[in-house]
Order: C-alpha cells, then sequence, then structure tokens
C-alpha cells in the first residue's frame, strides 16, 4: 500500500514535470502573440495594419461571446462558432440565427484564418476584418447594422474602456475598430498541435499508427490536390458532384456572376474535420463515412463538375477506413481545449 | 489735400497698370477648386421621387432611391496633360435625396484651363478591399456606406436605383410591385469576377473650367439621366427584369448607365 503512494506520487511529480517541460499552462488572460507554427507557410493577413495585442485579443474574444452584435440581442457570433467544434456549428445541416431562422448554409470552422484568401463558402469576402459585417447584416443570422452596434458599443458601460486599451490611439469606438478586435481573436484560433502536426514536425514521443500512416499516404495521392498542404485546402472554389441541381445555392456564382461558377463552392480545410460534422456546404453528409462514400461512388455529373471528380475517386471499404483513420489525427484537442479561447 | 488728390491718382494710375498686366499674363501659378454638381434628371424633366417617368420600354416608372459612387476623378487640359485627384479625396457617394451629397468639390488642382473630366462610376478595385481603418467616410462600410455595401459579397454597390411601376411584377412580401436595380462587382480581389467598373469622360464643348489661383471655383454642371439605365445599348423592362443585384444581368444594366452622365456647361464665375 505504501508503496503504491508512494509509486502514485512518484507517477504525479513525474506528471507535472512533464506539464511544466511543454507549454506553460494555459490562463484566460496570458499575453499572447501570434506566431507562425513550424509547419505553415507565411500567413496572408498584413499584420503590420492590425497586430495582435493581448488587450485587442481579450476585446475580441469578449465580442465574439456578446450578443451585442443582433438586432435583439439574441444571437452571438459563438452561437453558431462553438469551441468544442473547432468554432463551428454541428448538429445541424445548417445553422439557425435570429428568431429561429435557418441559412442555407453550414457554419464553417473559425481556425487558422490568417492564412485563408477568401472567406465563406462563396467566397464573397475576401478579408478577414470585413467578414463579421456579413453575419451582421444577414436577416437569418444577426439582421442588425453594423453603424447600430457601433451606437450600442459606445453607449455601453465598459467597451468605450475596453476599446481604449485596445486601441489607444483611437477616441471613439469605430466600426474599424470593431472589425480589427475580431480580426485579433479569430487571427489567434491556430490549429496546428494535432497528431499529425506533431508527426510531421518530428516531435518526440508522437507516432501514428500502420493504418492512420496507409491513411495519409492514400490521402497525399488521391485528395491533396484539392485539399492541399498543411492548411488541407488549396482555396479554390471547386463542383465536387454533391448536387447536379443547383437553383437553390449556386454557390461561387452568386458573387461572382460567372457562368463557369455555377454550383462551385471553396474547399474546406480538413484540420479538425472529426469535430465539424456536417459536411459540404449543404450540410448534407452526417459523418466522414458518408463523404468518401460520396467520392467514392456517389459523384453527380453537372456542366461544372470538377473534371478531377469526372469518374469519382477509386477507393476501397478498407482505403475508406485508413483515410477516415488519419483524418482524425487532425484533430488537436489543445486548440479545441484553450482556454484563452473560451467566454470568460 | 492737393498732395493726398495727386497721391490717390498715383495709386489708381498704379493699379490700373497692375490689373492689365495681370489680364495679359494670367497668373497660372499656385491651385484652386472646382465644383462638379449631378443634377439628376429622368430624360428631359428634373428627377422627382414620385413623379411618373416613362422609360424607353414605355412603362411607367416611379423613382424612391438613386444613389451613385463616383470616384477617381482626372481632370485634363486642352493639350492632352493631366491632373489626378489623391486617392484620399476622390470618392464620393451622390443621393439623390441629399443635395449637398451631389456638389462636390475637388480642391488643390494646379491652376489652368480644362477641357475634360474623367472619373469612374463605382469604386476601385484596390479601394473596394483595403484596409478596413482607411475606410472612413462614405466608404466606411460600418456607417457611412450602409445600404451602399455587400457584405456577403464585399464590395460597393455602385449605382441603386429603385421605385415603383405598375408594370412591375407585384412583391409579396412589400404588396407593391417594385423594381431594383443594385449594381456592383469590382472584378475581385483573388479570384475573378463580373467587373462592372464604367470610366466616364465628359467634354466642355463651348468653355473650358479655367481654375485659378484665388478665384472662385468653377462649376461643371453634370446632367445624370436615370432613364439612361433603362436604354442603350439594352432597353430595360421592368416587368421582365424587375431586379438585378450581383448577377450577370448587372453588366447589361451597367453597360446602360455608363453614358448617364452629360456635361451640361461649364460655368467660369
Amino acid at each position: 500500500m505504501r508503496n503504491l503512494c508512494k509509486n502514485l506520487l512518484v507517477a504525479s511529480l513525474l506528471l507535472s514535470l512533464a506539464s511544466c517541460q511543454k507549454d506553460a499552462p494555459q490562463t484566460p488572460d496570458a499575453e499572447l502573440k501570434f506566431s507562425v507554427p513550424k509547419n505553415f507557410p507565411a500567413p496572408v493577413y498584413d499584420f503590420t495594419k492590425n497586430e495582435v495585442t493581448t488587450a485587442g485579443f481579450q476585446l475580441g474574444r469578449r465580442l465574439f461571446y456578446d450578443a451585442i452584435f443582433s438586432r435583439d440581442s439574441t444571437i452571438a457570433c459563438a452561437d453558431c462558432h462553438i469551441s468544442f467544434s473547432a468554432f463551428s456549428h454541428v448538429d445541424h445541416p445548417t445553422s439557425h440565427g435570429i428568431d429561429g431562422l435557418f441559412g442555407k448554409r453550414n457554419a464553417p470552422a473559425i481556425q487558422n484564418m490568417a492564412w485563408r484568401t477568401t472567406f465563406f463558402w462563396d467566397g464573397g469576402v475576401p478579408h478577414l476584418d470585413l467578414v463579421p459585417l456579413n453575419a451582421i447584416q444577414n436577416p437569418v443570422e444577426m439582421d442588425e447594422l453594423p453603424a447600430n452596434v457601433v451606437r450600442k458599443l459606445n453607449r455601453h458601460p465598459e467597451y468605450p474602456q475596453l476599446f481604449k486599451l485596445a486601441f489607444p490611439e483611437r477616441d471613439s469606438i469605430t466600426g474599424a475598430s470593431m472589425l480589427q478586435a475580431l480580426s485579433q481573436f479569430m487571427n489567434m484560433l491556430v490549429s496546428a498541435d494535432s497528431r499529425y502536426d506533431r508527426f510531421v514536425r518530428n516531435e518526440p514521443g508522437n507516432s501514428l499508427s500502420t493504418d492512420e500512416i496507409a491513411g495519409l499516404n492514400l490521402f497525399r495521392e488521391k485528395c491533396s490536390t484539392c485539399h492541399a498542404g498543411e492548411l488541407f485546402t488549396d482555396q479554390t472554389f471547386r463542383n465536387n458532384g454533391i448536387l447536379n441541381d443547383f437553383s437553390l445555392d449556386k454557390g461561387r456564382n452568386e458573387v461572382s456572376a460567372l457562368a463557369e461558377d455555377i454550383g462551385k463552392f471553396a474547399v474546406p480545410s480538413l484540420r479538425n474535420v472529426e469535430k465539424t460534422p456536417p459536411y459540404m456546404h449543404n450540410g448534407k453528409f452526417p459523418t466522414l463515412q458518408s463523404v468518401l462514400d460520396h467520392y467514392a461512388s456517389g459523384i453527380k455529373n453537372s456542366p461544372t463538375l470538377d473534371p478531377l471528380l469526372q469518374n469519382g475517386i477509386a477507393l476501397s471499404d478498407t482505403e475508406k477506413k485508413q483515410i477516415i483513420a488519419f483524418l482524425k489525427t487532425l484533430t488537436d484537442e489543445n486548440f479545441i481545449r484553450d482556454v484563452r479561447f473560451q467566454k470568460h | 489735400m492737393k498732395k493726398n488728390i495727386l497721391g490717390l491718382f498715383a495709386l489708381i494710375a498704379l493699379a490700373t497698370v497692375f490689373s492689365n498686366c495681370s489680364k495679359d499674363e494670367e497668373d497660372l501659378s499656385g491651385v484652386g477648386s472646382l465644383t462638379i454638381e449631378f443634377d439628376n434628371r429622368a430624360g428631359d424633366a428634373a428627377l422627382v421621387f414620385g413623379n411618373d417617368y416613362k422609360n424607353a420600354a414605355g412603362e411607367t416608372l416611379k423613382f424612391s432611391t438613386f444613389n451613385y459612387f463616383v470616384s477617381n476623378f482626372v481632370l485634363i487640359k486642352s493639350d492632352g496633360s493631366e491632373y489626378t485627384v489623391p486617392k484620399d479625396s476622390c470618392y464620393f457617394l451622390c443621393k439623390h435625396d441629399d443635395p449637398d451629397s451631389r456638389e462636390i468639390v475637388l480642391n488643390n488642382i494646379p491652376a489652368g484651363d480644362y477641357e475634360e473630366i474623367r472619373f469612374m462610376i463605382g469604386v476601385d478595385s484596390a479601394k473596394s478591399v483595403s484596409d478596413i481603418s482607411q475606410r472612413t467616410g462614405v466608404l466606411d462600410p460600418a456607417s457611412g456606406a450602409s445600404g451602399m455595401y455587400w457584405a456577403w459579397n464585399s464590395g460597393y454597390i455602385f449605382v441603386k436605383v429603385e421605385g415603383t411601376s405598375p408594370q412591375a411584377p407585384l412583391d409579396p412580401m412589400l404588396g407593391e410591385n417594385i423594381f431594383q436595380y443594385h449594381t456592383g462587382l469590382y472584378g475581385g480581389l483573388t479570384s475573378p469576377t463580373l467587373n462592372n467598373i464604367k470610366t466616364v469622360t465628359l467634354h466642355s464643348h463651348d468653355e473650358p473650367a479655367q481654375i485659378r489661383r484665388d478665384k472662385e471655383a468653377p462649376t461643371a454642371h453634370v446632367f445624370v439621366d436615370v432613364l439612361e439605365m433603362f436604354t442603350s445599348p439594352t432597353n430595360i423592362s421592368v416587368a421582365v427584369n424587375p431586379t438585378s443585384h450581383a448577377g450577370p444581368y448587372s453588366k447589361t444594366v451597367a453597360d446602360n448607365y455608363a453614358d448617364m452622365f452629360k456635361l451640361d456647361h461649364v460655368h467660369n464665375h
């Protein structure tokens, strides 16, 4: 018994040492700054225009969790972008907003935003700072005018002081400050600590199973043209054959007005894909298995179908299982549980 | 007393000599201003919201909104030399129901005689995607550009025309027969889109705008005919195409309104 106690003590000591050796435990109010993970390319976001500061990040976080953005103060950004699902919305094929109304698209994950060239399924927004304007004004999301939000913030008992801390050189709260604070928060939502990341960075004590490695190799061979690089997307727009009638939602065509864009949607990142069901712009597929079944044998033909998918992707049942095993190594528990990104 | 009168004469003589001098060789140093008045029309008549007008398709239209962005002004002399208004002061949002917004002033123009004005209908692509903190006033998507900005398809609405017509279909939500043309699209930043930016050049056929230092700004009087949006090159029928937003038909609308600006005259004060 005494030995067991002693062993437990030693074990817990070792554990605490191990956690010390790793990154210091995160606290909600820790000082922070943006940094580029070793295996990532250079970010797209121009940080010289809006550097992440601790005060700016904390202000952005507070805004992200505040329903002040919606017409009737019922919907916050975080209501459809929930941390435990990598800031996406699970359970519903498309997300519901104000007055219980449903949108026509599946709320995407918010992660690694600093590397994105466009935003939303149709790429209608080319800059992170402009992203919140869309959700604020959408009649089925928050249905509010940004100018009204700015007025509400200026009259708020606490926000004027928080904005002063984040942007000391600015006299009152402006739309630009509001958007830049939200960008600072979103830019910090970097997911780069999955088992896959530790494997490719050759960090000690992390390996992938035989199935996972087989899945990785299959993925590189069959999926990585579109789901390319460490961000797992080439950031293009493609028709992946999930529908052959796009009259309900024409995708990229709705913002480009170009006929060749009908039925094309942004290629999503696959980071944390295990945590972000349902899949596709319309939330058509509830599971990763159903997604792979689609690519193997469910492709629907239409004039803009991606040439790479004309014959589907040949996948055996074993290969599908291995690819799914690999996709689950992209889950980043440290990101999902990071207390700095939660409501405080 | 006599001495004083003589002095006065001398002064007058001197003043005359000086004023003659300035007439012979005009002082073209320094900078001046130009006022541009946008006078909204519906064919031959002044545009009045709520009045009935007929488009080229013979339909009866009542207007309730007529807003447009004009930007990137360039003034051109008879020798072809150009003055480009700097980016920080070249964007204007003109609204029919806000007459002050339709009288714009361009400042710091080098003195000279200008025969042509060139500008854009809309907002150029660089500005459409520029840093949010640099977009103030009418370009601020969160306030000044309200109603003239697409949040879902980041970019400004260049021209917005709305109204009612008995020939337009009934909108079941509003219970009115409405037409609605919101035209934008600057060509896209990372992926291409339709580009509906139009550049207009207006030529002064009678006299050039004489811009001088220390002289009242000349006024260029520009007619903006909303009915031109409904014709040439394509007749637009509010019965057939009652609405247009960011879709392919916006190209037809923009091609039509490209010629709605006409320089009526220049008034040198």
